[in-house]
């Protein structure tokens, strides 16, 4: 019994990467975002004469664009950096937009514009949180794979928001809500300030706060977190109801932009919201990403989007690329992962 | 350093079934302050059994446990350490994405205020964290990476450092060596001997007989779940420890 030959099993010294290199990885979203600008901003100078982000409409319905997936994407950021991921927020978004739309049919002519509005909100947000509560319940004390049991709560809310819509589009009239979905404050779409301001609110629970700390802790190590006497299955709880409430908040805003509830309204951004987080430098495995770096994410997304159907190509095109993106996004990860991890 | 030699921990006929088999069987354990005690023994011996009863992850169907002369019993790990006795594991022990202080302070981070809100104070935590590492002399030269970008023997002295830190008087390290590198070894025994001086107890399992006469004081046997014996180690020889062991 020797301990002077090495044991086969030593860790061997993780390589440095340099520093560019740790710089490029940080900054790829940014840089990617800005490629992305410049290449249609070179090709709408080419082929129409016209500017792509030089013009104030443009970077409107960029960011109005943006809004849902943000949305939705801020929360399953929480989600995803926990190791888990979140497959039902498209329907919970619309189970929350038809909700919206049927209690503020209901209430506006009694009680009025506002305090409809506020009863509706009211209600979408507490049905929102019934998927998020499932979810967490399954993934937390079941331990069901998050995989699993929110593809089961998809399903759920899926049929659920078909069968309170009546199979169909629910038209609702309140004056605020629209507003909500329509107005602007000072040239800002109020979709927007919303967006942004919920967005300060999750950067903030993520980054400075206990909850957030043990967002990241579970998702680089769930056993140590545990051991260290956190609450895990109460934090998990939480970051499924916080990521069903950004969803429910999205169907309100659907509701008002598009005066109607849709059971699909959130449908195709569940590829969308995905797409922004690991865009955003988060890590399908748990432990990493950030809010601002989903930002990135989700305008990454949105520019593409927007841009595609700027410089005509057919819309169909946009699930496409983005799908692309998304595997692209993964595999630097993994690749990162293998060559000891550089981007926090 | 006026503790040692005081009985930190004492477990009195300790026994605890598993459907019909008798894991531990009237076992005696004693730990002294600033005494390290590496529990020996084969597969199956009992060995981690004790520790679990003793860490408060399972309780003894009799048998009774006095920590600091008083007795206890323990309804869950979280419980055993806010009495101050901490199990030191290989893999469970750090979160790789969180720098060290994070993990140093996981599950009490100290608050402040900043614009009216309540953030974590990272910076308390880092320089708090770099404090109780450099008393045990464990020089890291950044603490705001994750801790992934540290060797193996770097994240077991941050565990202990953390245990530290928190004012743990027992501390079970399972295996503390496997899996390190020589210089690695070397650094974590130098580190219980620097523990041992805080008059910290410390509970030291392993396989490597070689690590077990360079740290402890004294060689306790299980054999089959019951005290096979138990040696002062310096006047312990491995042969005598090996055929404890294997009866």
């Amino acid at each position: 019994m020797s301990v002077t030959a090495a044991p086969a099993h030593v860790r061997p010294p993780e390589p440095r990467p340099s520093a560019w290199i740790a710089w490029v990885a940080s900054a790829r979203a940014w840089l990617f975002l800005a490629l992305l600008v410049a290449g249609f901003e070179v090709w709408a100078q080419t082929s129409f004469q016209a500017t792509f982000i030089g013009n104030i409409f443009n970077i409107r319905s960029i960011a109005v664009f943006a809004v849902a997936p943000l949305l939705l994407a801020i929360g399953q950021t929480f989600v995803i950096i926990s190791g888990g991921i979140d497959l039902s927020v498209g329907f919970t978004m619309g189970l929350a937009a038809v909700v919206v739309s049927h209690v503020a049919n209901l209430a506006t002519p009694v009680i009025g514009d506002v305090p409809g509005l506020i009863v509706a909100c009211a209600a979408a947000i507490g049905v929102s949180i019934i998927p998020g509560l499932v979810n967490g319940f399954l993934i937390a004390w079941l331990r069901v794979p998050p995989f699993i049991g929110t593809l089961g709560m998809f399903g759920v809310a899926r049929g659920v928001a078909f069968l309170l819509a009546g199979g169909t589009t629910v038209p609702v009239s309140n004056d605020a809500l629209s507003y909500l979905g329509n107005g602007s404050i000072a040239g800002f779409p109020v979709v927007v300030l919303l967006t942004i301001a919920a967005m300060l609110v999750l950067h903030y629970l993520l980054g400075q706060t206990r909850f957030g700390q043990y967002v990241y802790a579970i998702g680089g190590n769930r056993a140590a977190t545990v051991r260290a006497g956190i609450n895990v299955r109460g934090v998990t709880l939480r970051i499924y109801v916080l990521s069903a409430v950004c969803a429910g908040i999205g169907g309100i805003l659907y509701a008002g932009r598009f005066s109607a509830g849709a059971a699909q309204a959130g449908e195709p951004l569940l590829l969308d919201s995905i797409a922004a987080v690991v865009i955003g430098g988060a890590s399908l495995f748990g432990g990493s990403g950030t809010i601002v770096g989903t930002l990135i994410g989700a305008l990454i997304v949105a520019v593409i989007q927007y841009g595609l159907v700027f410089i005509d190509v057919e819309a169909f095109w946009q699930f496409v690329v983005v799908g692309v993106v998304i595997i692209i996004s993964v595999l630097v990860d993994q690749s990162q992962r293998k060559g000891g991890r550089v981007d926090e | 350093m006026s503790e040692n030699g005081a009985v930190l921990l004492e477990a009195r006929k300790i026994s605890k079934r598993f459907g019909g088999v008798h894991a531990l069987e009237d076992v005696d354990f004693r730990l002294h302050a600033g005494e390290v005690v590496a529990l020996a023994g084969d597969n199956g011996a009992g060995k981690s059994t004790l520790i679990k009863i003793i860490s408060g992850v399972f309780p003894p169907d009799s048998g009774e446990i006095a920590f600091q002369g008083e007795q206890i019993a323990l309804a869950n790990p979280q419980d055993a350490r806010t009495r101050g006795i901490e199990t030191i594991y290989q893999d469970l022990a750090l979160a790789d994405n969180l720098d060290v202080g994070a993990n140093v302070f996981l599950g009490r981070e100290p608050m402040t205020r900043r614009f009216g809100l309540p953030v974590i104070d990272r910076r308390r935590m880092r320089q708090e964290a770099a404090r109780t590492l450099d008393t045990l002399d464990i020089g890291l030269d950044r603490l705001d990476r994750p801790v992934r970008a540290l060797s193996g023997g770097q994240r077991q002295c941050v565990a202990i450092g953390r245990a530290l830190h928190w004012q743990a008087r027992v501390m079970i390290m399972d295996e503390p060596t496997a899996a390190l590198g020589v210089p690695e070894q070397r650094k974590v025994l130098a580190l219980i001997h620097s523990l041992k001086a805080r008059g910290v107890g410390i509970i030291f399992i392993s396989h490597n007989l070689q690590d077990i006469f360079a740290a402890s004081d004294r060689i306790v046997v299980l054999r089959r779940g019951v005290n096979a014996g138990e040696r002062a180690t310096a006047d312990a020889n491995p042969d005598e420890v090996v055929r404890m062991m294997v009866g």
